[in-house]
């Protein structure tokens, strides 16, 4: 029986390692290792991986009143991550068994408002104690060491000897002399590549087909409804005031561009008003409707201010003049908003009189083109 | 196998034995060792990296979680769940399934939060990585590939960010989502296209959530894991850069091995990470989609923000001035596609681009393993400050409606501080670091040269008072100290070279006998007090003052410091 056999991963028997299975296993003889101490195994083991341990500096001696004060320290640190750990899962558990309930009433003050707070308490304290535990075990009672690596450049040995076998492959295949084969290769890549890709185009749709972007539910006669679905008439609103508006359409307070701004102006915002080019009609006596949908980034502007007359959107501060046809006079918008020309129906309730005549909300490329 | 028990040196115990079983089929003992042995070097700031993927483990583990309880659809439904100011209000199944994750199910709310303010520290550390990387330099040759993939990574943070905090579909995140569609509508020439294609149509469809969850949960998080999967075996292979110091060079590694030390204090900050997003996430509320609302696109709230990592690019649209550009055939480049994809798109450009740009200024396409302490680049520390400068300032810009609000300050007025901050403030940045790294850098050099000033005044026979310096090494006839600076950090207190004996072990009590200590060090020759009975002081050892100081000694002689002669 030869010591051979005993390596781990042979076979043993009589089917023996081929001449190339070498490495330290030549270098050592299993009664060598075993000659040797740990310490120096872990050592011997180390320069194989290119390690050098230079320095050591021992932990604290067994049994030193040191040593005695870390193990207390860590084995408190783990003990306090037990037992939080289980305060969670009793915390957890019990709330709503054999302790109040767990859920949360807007009103309540009580268990259940600390409920959530002391999951995290207990989970964040007991994960922490983990890792504060190991911490003061890998500083305070592990052995300091300073070990030193080597680092390898890339080897030239290995860099010819894998160039020649990829050059060796490459050749054999001939397909540096077969062209057809290549080009056909690069035909059918380009086919299949193409090919894979094309799914992807069902995600693809048309935005210039039926102008969505530039068009919205509003026109001739539909009617001018507050949130709740109740129609508006002239005299409703205090002067100076704002109502949002939407479509009388089914779902019209839903939609993403209809949002409209019904404002009616004081007597001297009247005076002042003026209107933009060829929207001199849109107003009804002293209400004005603008698009609510900035055409900075589509945020709804929300805060009128009347004694300046200017509407802010709150996403980036773009401000627009009401009684300037709601042009912009701050901020990074560079449209004003679009006006909706709006009337009186037969009972007295606004309509529009017809759609927004330019695409509400954020510019995009071709939008004065449709 | 019985040949095996009998043979010199074969393992006797039962787990012994249990592992050569093990070894014999898997054949795992030699890369096991190589692992183990692995020398990683000890600085606090290789561990930024490491906070960021124990984020990213928590996140794949509180976001499983809360799959198992979101509806990614915008099908309308009436809540009908136990948080009463909602009930019977109509809004989205995903605004729906948040709010009965956050109150029906048990620690679901916990969960939640978690997850988002594991999210915030996955960017953040991700971020202050890349800033070590890149102050320090670790990102030379051969390290472009892996500075590359982290670049990739923040982007695909990014995205995971922007695509998660969208889902809920309240009234903030459909607020962001808004500003999204109208940043994909403002590219010019396929915006329209894009939109389409993201969307399914105009603003906002029936689709965006359900696809905004498939590339939050898959798409994006598959990448992720891949990219990491590359970064550490490109980490393992190229081994790790250290600072200079005593024994490193560019050719080694030097600090603890893997097994114990350095898997010890690992895991330990793995815990202590998931122990700081579990207390925040239970303590500290964040996100509290129930008091925002269902998304409602004719309403919005007040000091609308996204989360921090995306609020570089809101405040760069809230300075942006209003520019459309008309081109002739009525088309147009709205003002919005600058500060949002050409801002953003330029900074991760550079960013990316960084190590090739530098090799290619300074010429220097040497491999490096060695880092370089700021403050001897000074060109990259200030174009590193000018750029952090330019992105804190757009992040402040970000939050400027709430800084008019709480300091009382017109909101126009911060607008125009804010523009005109983001052009001079990066200059003045470059300058005053470049002037800081200098400043440094003479520092060190005098150090060096003429000792650490100790402190002590003296008065020569003279009657002149001066003050000790304490050289570091070998002086010349003329004083000078001849150590050369090795880009590593120059003492600069009598303490950094052994100038005071250590403390006492003991935090309320000392657990060590006073005299004890002061015994061991004397016997080491440190500290000042073990010099002090054959020590007389009469010179600075200033070239000014004749040059008669020491002959010296290095730091490395125990620190022991040297008297300057007479």
């Amino acid at each position: 029986m030869s010591a051979r056999d005993t390596r781990p991963g042979s076979t043993g028997g009589a089917d023996t390692p081929g001449p190339l299975h070498g490495g330290p296993d030549d270098d050592y003889t299993p009664e060598q290792l075993a000659a040797m101490r740990r310490e120096e195994l872990d050592l011997l083991g180390a320069r194989y991986d290119g390690v050098e341990v230079l320095h050591v500096e021992p932990g604290p001696e067994p049994g030193s009143a040191l040593e005695k004060r870390a193990v207390r320290q860590v084995g408190t640190a783990f003990t306090l991550a037990g037992v939080f750990a289980f305060l969670f899962v009793v915390v957890y558990v019990g709330s709503g068994w054999f302790l109040p309930d767990w859920h949360w009433e807007i009103t309540e003050r009580g268990w259940s408002a600390l409920f959530t707070p002391m999951l995290g308490l207990f989970m964040g304290l007991a994960m922490t104690m983990v890792g504060v535990g190991l911490v003061l075990y890998t500083k305070k009672l592990l052995p300091h060491e300073t070990a030193v690596q080597d680092k390898h450049d890339g080897s030239h040995f290995d860099r010819v000897t894998a160039g020649a076998t990829l050059v060796g492959g490459y050749h054999n295949s001939g397909l540096g002399r077969r062209k057809l084969i290549t080009r056909s290769l690069l035909f059918m890549g380009g086919g299949l590549g193409l090919m894979l890709l094309m799914p992807l185009g069902g995600l693809i749709k048309n935005p210039n087909k039926g102008d969505p972007l530039g068009t919205t539910s509003w026109a001739e006669g539909v009617r001018l409804l507050r949130d709740d679905g109740t129609p508006i008439r002239p005299g409703d609103q205090e002067p100076g005031s704002l109502e949002t508006v939407f479509p009388a359409v089914p779902g019209g307070n839903r939609q993403a561009d209809a949002a409209t701004m019904l404002i009616r102006l004081r007597p001297e915002q009247v005076d002042a008003l003026r209107p933009r080019e060829g929207h001199a009609d849109f107003a009804y006596g002293e209400y004005v409707a603008y698009s609510k949908i900035c055409t900075h980034a589509g945020c709804p502007v929300s805060l009128y201010e009347q004694e300046t007359s200017r509407i802010l959107c709150p996403c980036h501060q773009s401000q627009f003049d009401v009684t300037q046809g709601a042009k912009p006079v701050f901020g990074p918008a560079t449209r004003a908003l679009p006006q909706l020309p709006i009337g009186v129906d037969d009972e007295g309730f606004f309509i529009a009189r017809s759609d927004y005549i330019e695409a509400v909300g954020p510019t995009y490329w071709n939008r004065e083109r449709i | 196998m019985a040949r095996t028990a009998t043979a010199p040196g074969a393992p006797t115990t039962r787990l012994g034995k249990a592992a050569v079983e093990f070894d014999d089929r898997l054949i795992v003992a030699a890369p096991l060792r190589r692992t183990l042995n692995k020398v990683f070097p000890d600085h606090w700031s290789f561990l930024l990296g490491e906070i960021a993927l124990y984020s990213f483990v928590i996140l794949l583990l509180s976001g499983t979680y809360l799959t198992f309880f979101f509806d990614a659809s915008m099908r309308e439904v009436v809540y009908e769940g136990s948080y009463a100011p909602l009930r019977g209000v109509e809004m989205s199944a995903a605004y729906d399934s948040t709010l009965q994750m956050s109150f029906d199910v048990r620690g679901g709310l916990f969960m939640r939060q978690l997850h988002h303010w594991a999210a915030l520290l996955f960017v953040a550390s991700i971020v202050m990585h890349l800033l070590r990387i890149f102050f320090t330099g670790a990102f030379r040759r051969p390290r472009e590939s892996n500075w590359l993939i982290g670049v990739v990574m923040l982007v695909l943070a990014l995205l995971m960010g922007v695509t998660g905090y969208t889902l809920p579909d309240d009234l903030l995140s459909g607020t962001g989502l808004r500003i999204i569609s109208a940043i994909l509508l403002s590219i010019p020439v396929i915006g329209t296209w894009a939109h389409f294609a993201v969307f399914n149509g105009d603003f906002v469809g029936e689709q965006i959530i359900g696809r905004f969850y498939i590339a939050h949960v898959l798409l994006f998080p598959a990448i992720l894991l891949a990219l990491i999967a590359v970064h550490l075996l490109v980490l393992v292979k190229q081994k790790h850069t250290q600072f200079p110091g005593p024994g490193r060079t560019e050719h080694n590694v030097v600090g603890n091995r893997l097994f114990p030390a350095f898997a010890g204090k690992a895991t330990g900050l793995l815990f202590v990470v998931f122990g700081v997003c579990a207390a925040l996430g239970g303590l500290v509320q964040i996100n509290p989609v129930w008091l925002w609302g269902p998304y409602n696109p004719a309403q919005v709230s007040s000091a609308s923000q996204p989360d921090w990592y995306i609020m570089f690019l809101d405040g760069s649209t809230r300075i942006f001035p209003p520019w459309d550009i008309n081109l002739p055939g009525d088309y147009t480049i709205p003002a919005l596609f600058w500060p949002t994809v050409v801002v953003a798109g330029a900074m991760f450009t550079v960013l990316a681009l960084y190590p090739m740009i530098e090799r290619k200024l300074t010429g220097d396409t040497a491999s490096h393993h060695l880092l370089q302490r700021p403050r001897d680049v000074p060109v990259r520390t200030s174009l590193g400050a000018m750029a952090l400068t330019f992105y804190v300032w757009l992040l402040l810009a970000g939050g400027n409606d709430v800084i008019a609000d709480k300091f009382n300050i017109s909101l126009n007025a911060m607008t125009w501080v804010g523009r005109i901050g983001v052009i001079i403030l990066p200059p003045i940045a470059y300058a005053v670091t470049y002037r800081i790294c200098l400043g440094l850098q003479m520092h060190d050099r005098e150090v060096l040269e003429h000792g650490i000033e100790t402190g002590v005044i003296r008065r020569l026979p003279s009657g002149e008072f001066i003050e000790v310096h304490q050289p570091l090494g070998p002086v010349d006839e003329h004083g000078h100290g001849q150590l050369a600076y090795g880009g590593a950090p120059v003492p600069k207190r009598m303490n950094h070279v052994g100038g005071a004996r250590r403390a006492i072990r003991g935090f309320f009590t000392p657990i060590e006998e006073p005299s004890q200590v002061e015994l061991e060090q004397r016997a080491e020759g440190r500290g000042l007090a073990t010099a002090e009975s054959e020590r007389e002081l009469t010179s600075s050892g200033r070239p000014s003052d004749g040059g008669r100081p020491s002959d010296g000694g290095r730091p490395s002689d125990g620190g022991r410091p040297q008297e300057p002669r007479d």
